[in-house]
């Protein structure tokens, strides 16, 4: 049977006139374009062995009223800065170990506090997405590696116990060392900043599953831009040269994985680039690359001759003065500018769940490509 | 039957059941004999205390009560088209009674036959009951589970309404319930399965639309089916959701429907996101490593 025929309902007239005589209530049905439609794994696949060359996407098609196939998500705001403070409290600990490690005592202790506040407001904002306290419980009450919820709220919790020691002891301590608190609250640092990536892309929502290569990338950049401007608010200038390599490292790490992933996206990263998503993801761009500018521009490494004004001289001349204040300004600046592009860069991949889950058409679009069923 | 059962094997079935295990069970939806009753909506919602919600109009046919969600464990969609009708070249006479006729079908005052071009289809709508199901895998909890039967069921008790099954079913079936927040769906009347008594859907339903047994058997029944209603011109015909190859291992609930699966609302090619977590957690992983090799470099160099 040609494929024209094998698309013709029966009962239906069989010559139609183009483009002529076609009412669809609720818009069910535009006329069918001639081919078969290929599917990945052949699920409702015309008929068993049909044509598997035919795998042209159609223009438009068709949906049930337009109705969403899969359904948004339906966490609260509480939920896009949950993934804010856990990366901020991972790529923190991680930043604060390696402080302490390296000797450099001001960073560490400022990182530390850092990671711990986000580490501790981390779970409120859980529990009030919850509702009530128990429910976070429950999650304890198994280990699920195929759950990435699961398997995040043990890091969340393990990683919270061990940047709470280390926190303490580097605050006690400031001559300390670093030791195996140090270590642990790193190790499990870096994956409370990246599964939150996981979370989405283990999902059913076209456009978060698809970016499930570059997503987790794009968390750990925008983690650490976090963590690094958090501690150039806190850290005197002289202590804070780390953070802002760090800090313009990461931003432009971020925008380059973005624009990565965008491309890769194809059709799908509209769910990024338009709406309530679109607007946050241009708020996240311009914060952060205006933070990284601050950042370059205070940035002593620019400025050998006056590199240690601050701590090597009594006395300094009214520019040398006047070139710190400014320093010090843009680095504040710079601080908070990524702070902010961090939080928006989340709710511009949360917000982009919502939107792909409602457009029914990018699941079939999907899902009609022709795609490997795993990676 | 040893055999016939090692099958159907879905994870954790029957396994962790023992001799507890029963055969696998689920739902044959044959749409093609589907009248659009809705017998099975009423008679899930008294059976399972379903709330009530939405009493609107919707003005999608007589679909009122749209999809599947906390509220709504059966789902009748009615699809209605009128689809092209013209007339044909030199043929016939009488294009001036054609046309007057067309006239009618559009004021919709023209009863409904076959030569019309206008087509319903309804289906009944359920939980898949997937033998790979996302939601389950997903729960953090493990308030989702695979029961004695093969079928994926909710334990409320035991729900925290963390809301990420909701997004990890390629289905869109679960969904929160408003003011208690935890998620709710389709159970395949457990209570009644344990009792030895058919899901409510399924007794309810007049044509035997739907119809409920043990898995192995309805894809027997549901292939000869299909070559029925093949050999009687309706090429159309085709089963969703049998094949245990498929993206999710095949549905414990599967259909024969008359169109694509997305005219249904039905994903085309569903695939569990449990099969892209290599990908998932080996790129978080590689993430994290890169995060932590790249701030021990920001470290090193000069030092002031």
């Amino acid at each position: 049977m040609s494929d024209e025929n094998d698309n013709e309902l029966r009962g239906d007239v069989t010559k139609s006139v183009a483009g002529e005589g076609t009412y669809v209530h609720g818009g069910a049905g535009e006329p069918q374009p001639p081919a078969d439609q290929g599917t990945r794994s052949g699920v409702g696949r015309r008929r068993k062995g049909g044509p598997e060359e035919m795998m042209v996407p159609r223009e438009k098609p068709t949906t049930y009223y337009g109705r969403p196939i899969v359904k948004p998500p339906v966490w609260k705001p509480e939920i896009p800065f949950y993934f804010f403070f856990g990366g901020l409290a991972g790529a923190s600990a991680v930043l604060a170990a390696t402080a302490t490690f390296a000797r450099r005592p001001a960073l560490a202790r400022r990182a530390w506090a850092g990671a711990f506040v986000g580490v501790t407001v981390s779970p409120l904002l859980l529990v009030k997405d919850l509702g009530k306290p128990s429910r976070f419980l429950n999650m304890l009450r198994v280990f699920k590696i195929t759950s990435p919820m699961n398997v995040g709220a043990w890091i969340l919790l393990a990683n919270g116990g061990a940047t709470t020691l280390a926190a303490g002891l580097n605050l006690l301590d400031e001559d300390r060392r670093g030791g195996a608190p140090e270590v642990l609250a790193a190790a499990l640092g870096a994956p409370l900043a990246t599964y939150t990536a996981a979370l989405v892309t283990h999902s059913a929502i076209p456009a978060w599953s698809e970016a499930r290569t570059e997503m987790p990338f794009v968390f750990a950049a925008s983690a650490t831009a976090s963590a690094a401007g958090a501690a150039i608010l806190t850290v005197p200038a002289d202590e804070a040269e780390p953070a802002r390599r760090l800090g313009i490292a990461a931003a432009i790490a971020e925008e380059a994985i973005t624009a990565l992933m965008h491309r890769r996206l194809g059709p799908l990263a509209e769910s990024y680039e338009k709406g309530a998503a679109g607007r946050f993801q241009k708020v996240a761009r311009a914060c952060t690359i205006a933070g990284a500018l601050a950042f370059a521009a205070g940035d002593d490494a620019f400025h050998p001759p006056h590199r240690r004004s601050s701590l090597g001289r009594l006395s300094r001349s009214k520019d040398e003065l006047r070139r710190a204040k400014l320093r010090n300004r843009l680095s504040m600046a710079g601080g908070t500018l990524l702070l902010a592009g961090s939080v928006c860069k989340r709710w511009s991949v949360f917000k982009a769940g919502f939107q792909s889950a409602e457009d029914p058409t990018q699941v079939i679009q999907t899902q009609r490509a022709d795609r490997p069923r795993s990676v | 039957m040893a055999g016939r059962v090692l099958d159907l094997d879905t994870p954790a079935w029957p396994d962790t059941y023992g001799e507890e295990a029963r055969p696998r069970v689920g739902f044959f939806t044959d749409t093609s004999v589907c009248i659009g009753c809705k017998a099975c909506e009423v008679a899930c919602k008294e059976w399972n205390k379903v709330p009530s919600d939405n009493q609107g109009f919707s003005g999608e046919s007589y679909d009122n009560s749209g999809e599947l969600g906390a509220n709504r464990w059966r789902h009748v969609a009615f699809i209605e088209q009128k689809l092209p009708v013209g007339v044909e070249d030199g043929a016939p006479d009488d294009l001036v009674a054609e046309a007057a006729r067309q006239n009618l079908v559009e004021q919709g005052l023209d009863p409904h036959r076959d030569e019309d071009g206008f087509r319903w289809l309804m289906s009944s709508d359920v939980c898949k009951h997937c033998t790979e199901a996302g939601c389950l895998d997903a729960c953090p909890t493990g308030s989702l589970f695979r029961t004695e039967f093969g079928t994926v069921v909710v334990q409320e008790d035991i729900c925290n309404g963390c809301g990420y099954c909701v997004v990890s079913c390629p289905f869109g079936v679960l969904d929160q319930r408003e003011g208690d927040g935890r998620v709710w769906k389709c159970t395949l009347c457990y209570d009644r399965l344990q009792g030895d008594m058919e899901p409510a859907c399924a007794q309810a339903c007049p044509t035997d639309s739907i119809q409920f047994g043990e898995l192995d058997e309805l894809r027997e029944r549901a292939a000869e089916r299909v070559e029925v209603l093949h050999e009687r011109g309706r090429d159309e015909a085709r089963l969703y959701g049998e094949d245990p190859e498929d993206g999710v291992g095949g549905f414990g609930a599967f259909f024969l429907l008359l169109d694509e699966p997305e005219t249904y609302r039905l994903p085309p090619d569903p695939v569990v996101p449990t099969r892209f977590a290599g990908s998932v957690w080996k790129a978080a992983g590689a993430a994290a490593v890169t995060m932590v090799v790249g701030i021990a470099v920001g470290f090193l160099g000069r030092r002031d």
